[in-house]
């Protein structure tokens, strides 16, 4: 094991001795690893590129920007036509965004499937929200800085959002704004942050993992194995592999948004200079955010539809403890298994009319999705988990995988042959 | 050492004095990192701006920009005066009178601001022939009254003064 691991060269003992990098580095290549993690799990390392790439096109960015309301924009534009590159840089970080809240929906319904929000994996969860709470800050910040109509619009309605606060409302969204609306102090103080936050999030990932790596990883039937055991692999080079090879089909999707739909994610608006006299007819933000303002919009009261906004958020952090099933799988969960695909539908229900206007038909859906969503975390998964009969879970991992199939009776069979 | 719990000793006064003096030190180096970010002095210079009003024709408006946000100044018709001032108060979601809300009938100052999320609502659109906010749907009366829709309040009035009959100061 990795604890007791000696460097064979000497300068190796001599330094390890002093910091222990290739003790962490061993650790990190011997991790033990289930042997059954399907393509789900590649997404751990794909928000890690994305991080990675978004920081070094930011910081690239960064050097030719200029935060200034009344330079903003054309700056966007000198990137765009004047900067070698600039034009690829730019469609890199504004693509990647989408491309990153893509990859983190996936990582986040994939624990939710899986169970890997249980116990003991409680605090990996909960330091992912949290990232999943900076970054949607980040996003925000960063589609501010252009400084198009839909920057400036989108500011406006979302830090008007906090003057729902009752009593203090109006004082924090002044200090947000530094003035009395959207406007110069407003757009540099989200530069310096917008730049800040992404080391923030390194920071909480680098926790993430770290949490990650005293349970080890949950897996798709869910089960506590033994490790290292015959259910694992070491991490180097089997699940490496596995993640490059994902990395790489996911790299192709990208490259195809950058370079032949660069825009299409985005709002044609925002190739309008920011008017803070002329709002645009209709107000979308980006579409990682739509079924939260879904939700906001269902909503008749102000602060009523801050409150449901944000609660939809941090409901899930209290997800660990709503969830008392059994088994941590939603494989064995036959029923759940459905109210699971339901509450994905209703999510992207959600986003759909959260891009429509607020009206008729689509004002009914996203007030039947909002009570549904909320249903799901306080009524169906409660309830659910304590009465519902799961199916019989397998002893190891190697069970069903000898059996030839994940199906829990192939296992039993299995097991009596033995 | 025998009755050590029954009354602070000297060394735990000396801790809880160390433990306000950190605390009130801490608190006094934040609040300039906090306080930073309020309005500074040159955004609160630009306070108050004068506008010419007498170009403006019965039934138009202008929209003047103050303090970064837009005003409204509408000359009112007539009619859209008796429509602002027959309304029957308890209908109203934020009751107001119309003589509250303008000094002068026929001028109506306010911040074109939607209550609701801050967008600048349409002039002359929405169910009351006020005006009609795009982003989530407020309809507002010819008086600037939230008559339905998210927006709690109606639309706010500036503090503003008649210099003369063609001159109106906001702020």
């Amino acid at each position: 094991m990795s604890e007791n691991y000696v460097p064979s060269s000497k300068f190796g003992k001599w330094f390890n001795d002093r910091l222990p990098l290739l003790t962490l580095s061993k650790h990190l290549t011997d991790y033990p690893t289930p042997k059954n993690l399907n393509y789900w799990w590649t997404f751990g390392g794909i928000l890690t590129f994305c991080l990675i790439s978004q920081i070094i096109t930011g910081i690239v960015l960064g050097m030719h920007y200029v935060a200034h309301a009344d330079m903003a924009f054309n700056s966007i534009e000198h990137i765009m036509r004047d900067v070698n590159y600039g034009w690829l840089i730019r469609y890199i970080h504004s693509n990647g965004a989408s491309m990153f809240f893509l990859a983190v929906y996936i990582h986040i319904f994939r624990s939710l499937f899986y169970g890997s929000y249980r116990s003991p994996r409680e605090i990996i969860w909960i330091l992912g929200m949290l990232i999943y709470l900076l970054m949607m800050a980040t996003a925000f910040m960063g589609y501010v800085l252009p400084w198009g109509q839909m920057s400036f619009w989108g500011a406006t309605v979302i830090t008007n959002l906090f003057s729902a606060i009752p009593l203090v409302g109006e004082s924090i969204t002044t200090w947000l704004w530094g003035g009395y609306s959207v406007d110069n102090p407003t757009l540099t103080r989200f530069f310096s942050l917008h730049y800040l936050f992404p080391f923030l999030i390194l920071g909480l990932v680098v926790l993430h993992i770290w949490a990650l790596h005293v349970p080890g990883n949950n897996n798709p039937i869910g089960i506590d194995i033994k490790k290292p055991s015959k259910d694992t692999v070491p991490f180097h080079p089997y699940i490496t592999i596995k993640d490059l090879f994902a990395l790489l089909i996911f790299m192709i999707i990208f490259s195809g948004f950058i370079f032949f739909a660069p825009n299409i994610l985005g709002h044609s608006d925002n190739y309008i200079e920011a008017n803070p006299l002329v709002t645009p007819k209709h107000i979308v933000p980006e579409w990682y955010l739509l079924p939260f303002y879904a939700i906001l919009r269902a909503v008749p009261d102000k602060l009523g539809g801050v409150v449901l906004m944000l609660g939809s958020i941090f409901i899930l952090l209290a997800l660990p403890w709503l969830d008392s099933s059994k088994v941590r799988s939603t494989v064995f969960r036959p029923l759940y298994k459905k109210f699971f695909w339901l509450l994905v539908i209703d999510v992207l229900a959600l986003g759909y009319v959260g891009a429509m206007p607020a009206e008729g038909i689509y004002l009914l859906i996203a007030r039947v999705g909002t009570i549904y969503y909320f249903a799901h975390f306080l009524i169906v998964l409660p309830l659910l988990s304590r009465i519902e009969k799961t199916e019989p879970v397998p002893l190891s991992i190697s069970e069903p995988v000898l059996g030839g199939m994940l199906k829990p009776e192939m296992a039993r069979i299995d097991r009596e042959n033995v | 050492m025998n009755k050590p719990e029954k009354k602070g000793n000297r060394r735990d006064f000396i801790f809880t004095a160390s433990y306000t003096v950190g605390a009130i030190g801490i608190g006094a180096t934040l609040w300039p990192l906090i306080d930073q970010m309020n309005p500074d002095t040159s955004v609160k210079a630009l306070a108050s701006t004068e506008v010419d009003i007498s170009q403006i024709e019965p039934g138009k408006s202008v929209t003047v920009l103050w303090r970064g946000k837009p005003v409204f100044i509408k000359r009112r018709t007539q009619e859209e005066i008796v429509e602002a001032q027959s309304v029957n108060l308890k209908e109203l979601p934020h009751p107001e009178k119309d003589q509250d809300r303008a000094k002068k009938p026929e001028w109506l100052v306010m911040l074109g601001i939607c209550t609701h999320l801050g967008c600048v609502p349409l002039s002359d659109k929405g169910e009351y022939n006020g005006w009609f906010c795009p982003c989530h749907g407020s309809h507002y009366d010819t008086s600037g009254r939230i008559r339905k829709g998210p927006a709690p309040t109606n639309m706010e009035i500036p503090k503003y003064t008649f210099i003369d009959d063609n001159t109106i100061k906001i702020g």
